[in-house]
């Protein structure tokens, strides 16, 4: 029990990911799929923000005081640029799914499949 | 005044350069044809000038470049490699007269590529025999298969193709899985100290390693196994097939390549890994390589059989040289120094007898377009000059006197007389002896008919409607060239004895 | 000025392409995006051969670039060593010459109104593979990679005009990549709680203390160090293609345009090798991921089915990209083996091998990129007869298939030499037996396509004229080098073996 209730950030994170794995993997909306994808990403950057934290410590930001006791601010900045390669991510796929929805008329897996089937190759 | 080891380099240059100028000459024919008969005269002659070199035990050594660090593209003249050369090159010289015959004749599309293949296929030749390395043994080896693949799928036909994929299949996965899985291998024995280095040594690689437990002798014989397998050229069964496939190929092909060039490539490969990478001793003290006796065995005598039952002529003469071709390979396996002598005088005893044969089977076919055995009634009439030659082969083949075949049998039955004073007589010995006997009934039993039908049958009618005489000229000075070698060879084989001796005491 | 300028060269080669892309973008006058992208690469190429030779040059063989001075492991460092650097030269290099390629390719296969956007994608893709190579900073590497990336995906996608299939395979690979990608992203996290660096030179000097307190009773962050790199393993594995996690990368080679797929077989898996060669050697270091992992073992299998998988998947394809893609997941198992014996000849089997199939398999790509051009499909069927009406194309094609099968004389030869050296040096003879193996079986698949084309009968009816010279110079100076480093392969293995003994250096 311990074991949970010690590292619930890390079961947090690691929930957050699992779910985004079984969306990509298992869902055949390809849009879905793209969601899924923002989801596992989200977990990173959660996981990330979880172990830049210092016990006690407050936001990176100088505070008044002394002795004020900080949280890492590294993983908040690798954070921001993964951020920008998440949406540039998202931005692709949604900008490819919008062009198979338009050639094939319908952005589900299996239904391309099912079309490409029909066309033989 | 060129050195020897220019010499060599130019052995392998100028069929090159002759390559160069076929392919380029392909318009005019008969500029293309004066180029392939020089580069064939030209590579004899340096072949032959090394000669005396190697009479005198000149050492002739040339190392090209570094392929890899540590793995040079290296040449050595020796006495072994000298033979092989000096047949590759001379009866190129016949063939190229005879090509010229049978392509004009046969109206052969594609003349200039069919051309221009067997100047590479020669440089190979000459590479191989020449190689001072278990590497570039194996490149040239490779090469030569490569370089002659055009030659075999010459006509195009779906026959051909299917042929093709037959030859080059066997030939390199066998080469590939098992030979080059040796040359590595013994490349790293080397590199850890467990054989001498990659260089061919006189008394074998692995001797000093043996003799100190650096390698043990399971692992010599593992590679000593699949080294002969992974010279699918010797033709030794299992791995035969792709010799009776070739002869889809044009006749030329077939006489040269696969009677000579190619075949003895793979047995003179033998020879040599057997002699200079594992050594007579080696072989002899380990007891690595008394299988080799028995399968050879075995190949002389099922593959003679199989030839009795061929109706198509060069087929069944694909099957004799498969036989014969096991002779060398089991007269080396005796593991004597007279047996190596012997392989080695076999080497060219065939090679004069088997090329005439082809010859033969071409002109009846560019004269007559006969194929088959049971077409050949009463041809000896016709095409006297052409059926004699053949006649004068197949008796060699048999082992008659005074042909050469008579002779390489001769050494052969000596050799094994050594083999019985040097370690007792045992049943290998008897095993030998009968399969010589019973090889020579059959080849006697195959050949003897073709004879007997060309001279002494008559013709049938449908033959008497469509008359022809000999073939072109060109074709009948071959076979007639190489059909006088083989009777000369019988009371003139000097050079070639004396070659022979000296790699007889090389494997001392 | 210059010599000021040399000193930011690992800088410029990253920044260069990545400004140059966006000003390409931006412009928008579509005729000038190609010889802006022309323009870039050869410079791009100029400075990689550049810093190559200071690298070799330099006492350390390494050279550390601080970005904008901050000290290591606060900032970022870039770092150039022997191995990094000739990854570097290599993707430069191809990038140059399929860059001069790719003009009428792309322009046939691309939509005018998007060539700018083409050109622009093109040349971040370059950068971001660059970028990967020569970076010393983890999470940077991320960035680099998702750079590469996601511009890959997107070039991916404009074959659509071609054939629609070209956007499923990039969502494909778009949801793979990504994935991927993130794993990397989370092993990079938990080495960062284990050492608090992400450079990755100190990430490596942290570990140390933490390997050592393992024996110990308090181990110091074990599952967490060991998470990380089974994270990372897992991402790039992925990247890199390694079977069983390949199944993006068939079809983004196949409906890519032809220059797309030239350069992602050429370089992209490459890199992907290269970084997780960088992840084994240098971060997490070889006594930990072979020694107490035994991930060598994994890899090993992954490799060996990757070979034979790979190149049986290649033989039952109709479609010659397909199978050029299926070969190139085999080809990937024979560099991943190569670094996972983790020995001197396995090193440099690896990298000599990254040089060798980039140059052959580009080649093979780019002719049949002319194919395409002329003939708008690469099936099998379209390649029927075309030995006649596209000669030096098909001779190229031909001349990079002998490289796949690793015939003597080419470089695929040299790559297969080393690496069974390296299998029996680590006694790991069953790996060189599917080496060989792998061989046998490309020979079938090469051997398909080469009757296809010299034995096909082709419709005469449609004209086929050979490919524009712009095409055909960069096709037969890859397949041309290609063969030239299997002649001569000291230069190659110079190279190699400097990057070997670095890296292997490096780990002990």
């Amino acid at each position: 029990m311990d074991f949970i209730l010690d590292y619930y950030n890390y079961w947090a994170c690691i929930l957050i990911m699992l779910i985004g794995l079984y969306g990509v993997m298992a869902k055949s909306n390809l849009v879905k799929k793209i969601l899924a994808l923002g989801i596992f990403q989200t977990g990173i950057l959660v996981f990330y923000i979880s172990i830049g934290k210092v016990e006690g410590g407050t936001g990176p930001v100088r505070a008044a005081g002394e002795n004020v006791v900080y949280s890492n601010p590294l993983p908040h900045a690798l954070m921001l640029t993964a951020i920008v390669v998440g949406v540039a991510t998202m931005a692709v796929g949604l900008a490819i799914v919008i062009n198979i929805r338009q050639t094939y008329g319908t952005a589900d897996e299996l239904d391309i499949e099912a079309i490409e089937h029909e066309r033989g190759d | 005044m060129i050195t020897p080891a220019e010499t060599v380099t130019l052995a392998l240059g100028v069929p090159l350069l002759g390559f160069v100028l076929v392919a380029m000459s392909g318009r005019i024919p008969n500029l293309r044809e004066t180029f392939t008969l020089l580069t064939a005269v030209a590579t004899f002659a340096l072949v032959a000038s090394l000669y005396p070199a190697v009479m005198r035990g000149e050492e002739v050594r040339v190392a090209l470049f570094e392929v890899m660090p540590g793995v040079p593209l290296a040449f050595r003249v020796e006495p072994l490699g000298m033979v092989y050369a000096l047949v590759a090159t001379l009866l190129w010289i016949p063939n190229s007269v005879y090509s010229i015959g049978y392509m004009r004749g046969n109206n052969e599309k594609h003349q200039t590529r069919f051309y221009s293949c067997f100047p590479l296929a020669i440089a190979s030749a000459v590479g191989i025999a020449f190689a001072d390395n278990v590497f570039t043994m194996f490149v040239f080896y490779e090469t030569l298969t490569l370089s002659t693949f055009p030659l075999v799928t010459h006509k195009g036909s779906t026959d051909a193709v299917r042929s093709g994929r037959v030859y080059l299949g066997i030939l390199l996965t066998t080469s590939v899985a098992f030979q080059l899985f040796a040359v590595m291998w013994i490349a790293v024995l080397a590199q850890q100290g467990a054989a001498s280095g990659i260089e061919f040594t006189e008394g074998g690689v692995f001797a000093a390693a043996l003799a100190s437990d650096a390698v043990s002798a399971d692992i010599v014989g593992l590679l000593f196994f699949l080294y002969i397998y992974g010279i699918g050229k010797a033709a030794l069964m299992p791995v035969h097939r792709w010799l009776p496939a070739a002869m889809v190929a044009p006749t030329p092909v077939s006489a040269f390549l696969h009677a000579v060039a190619v075949v003895k490539a793979g047995v003179f490969c033998v020879v040599k890994v057997t002699v200079y990478v594992f050594g007579l001793g080696t072989l002899n003290r380990y007891g690595l390589g008394e299988w080799l006796l028995y399968v050879s065995g075995f190949t002389i005598v099922a593959a003679s059989l199989i030839a009795a039952f061929q109706d198509n002529l060069k087929k069944r003469l694909a099957y004799s040289t498969i036989s014969q071709l096991s002779y060398v390979v089991m007269a080396a396996a005796l593991f004597t120094p007279l047996g190596v002598l012997a392989a080695t005088f076999h080497i060219v005893a065939h090679a004069f007898g088997k090329i005439t044969l082809f010859f033969a089977a071409g002109s009846v076919y560019t004269a007559a377009h006969k194929t088959q055995v049971s077409q050949l009634n009463g041809i000896g009439r016709r095409m006297p000059a052409t059926m004699a030659a053949f006649t004068v082969g197949a008796l060699s083949m048999i082992g008659v006197p005074p042909l050469v075949g008579f002779v390489s049998k001769w050494w052969l039955i000596n050799s094994i007389m050594e083999r019985g004073t040097l370690t007792g007589v045992d049943f290998s010995e008897v095993f030998v002896l009968l399969v010589i006997a019973a090889s020579t009934l059959l080849n006697a039993s195959y050949f003897l008919p073709i004879v007997y039908r060309a001279f002494f049958k008559p013709l049938s009618d449908e033959d008497m409607k469509h008359p022809h005489g000999e073939a072109p000229m060109a074709i009948v000075y071959a076979l007639s060239f190489t059909a006088a070698l083989t009777v000369l060879f019988f009371f003139w084989h000097r050079p070639a004895l004396d070659l022979a001796e000296l790699v007889r005491r090389a494997a001392l | 000025m210059l010599e000021h300028l040399r000193t930011q060269l690992p800088a410029l080669i990253v920044v260069t392409p990545l400004t140059m892309g966006l000003i390409v973008a931006l412009i928008g006058r579509r005729q000038i995006g190609w010889y802006i992208a022309m323009a870039t690469t050869a410079g791009v190429f100029a400075m990689t051969l550049q810093l190559l030779m200071d690298v070799l040059n330099h006492g350390e063989r390494s050279l550390t670039y601080l970005m904008g001075n901050w000290p290591v492991p606060y900032g970022i460092a870039y770092k150039a060593d022997p191995l990094s650097a000739s990854v570097m030269l290599i993707v430069a290099a191809m990038a140059a010459v399929i860059t001069f390629y790719a003009r009428r390719s792309v322009a046939s296969e691309v939509p005018v109104g998007k060539l700018h956007y083409f050109w622009g994608l093109w040349l971040f893709c370059i950068t971001g593979l660059l970028g990967i190579t020569i970076t010393g900073d983890a999470f940077n590497l991320y960035v680099l990679l998702e750079i590469s990336s996601l511009s890959t995906y997107t070039l991916v996608a404009l074959g659509k005009e071609r054939n629609r299939r070209a956007l499923t395979s990039a969502i494909n690979y778009l949801l793979l990549g990504t994935m991927g990608a993130c794993f990397y992203l989370v092993g990079v996290a938990y080495l960062y709680m284990a050492t608090g660096s992400l450079n990755i030179p100190d990430i490596a000097e942290r570990l140390q203390p933490i390997y050592a307190s393992w024996g110990t009773d308090a181990p110091l962050y074990q599952k967490t160090v060991i998470a990380g790199f089974a994270m990372m393993a897992v991402g790039l594995s992925l990247k890199l293609a390694l079977f069983p996690l390949h199944g993006w990368l068939p079809n983004a080679y196949t409906y890519a345009p032809s220059a797309v797929s030239a350069l992602l077989a050429s370089t992209a898996t490459k890199v992907g090798a290269y970084a997780f060669m960088r992840v084994i050697f240098t971060l997490v270091g070889v006594g930990f991921a072979f020694g107490r992992l035994h991930t060598d073992i994994a890899l090993m299998a992954c490799s060996g089915a990757a070979i034979i998988v790979g190149s049986w998947m290649a033989i039952r394809q109709v479609n010659v990209k397909k199978l050029l893609a299926y070969s190139s997941i085999a080809q990937i198992g024979y560099i991943a083996l190569g670094f996972a014996l983790a020995n001197r000849d396995g090193m440099t089997a690896s990298v000599i091998h990254l040089i060798n199939h980039a140059l052959t398999k580009g080649g093979m790509f780019l002719a049949l990129g002319m194919v395409m051009y002329r003939l708008g499909g690469t099936r099998l069927s379209d390649l029927r007869g075309l030995g006649r009406k596209m000669p030096l194309t098909m001779a190229a094609f031909t001349a990079g298939g002998l490289g796949l099968i690793g015939v003597p004389l080419t470089s695929g030869f040299v790559s297969k030499w080393y690496l069974v050296s390296g299998c029996l040096e680590g006694g790991r003879y069953e790996m060189a037996a599917v080496v060989l193996v792998g061989s046998l079986l490309a020979l079938i698949y090469v051997w398909r396509v080469v009757e296809t084309i010299y034995f096909g009968k082709r419709d005469e009816e449609v004209q086929v004229r050979e490919a524009p010279w712009t095409m055909l110079v960069p096709t037969l100076l890859l397949i041309g080098a290609s063969l030239y480093f299997g002649i001569n392969a000291s230069h190659t293995a110079y190279i190699a073996q400097a990057a070997a003994d670095y890296l292997l250096g490096a780990a002990r």
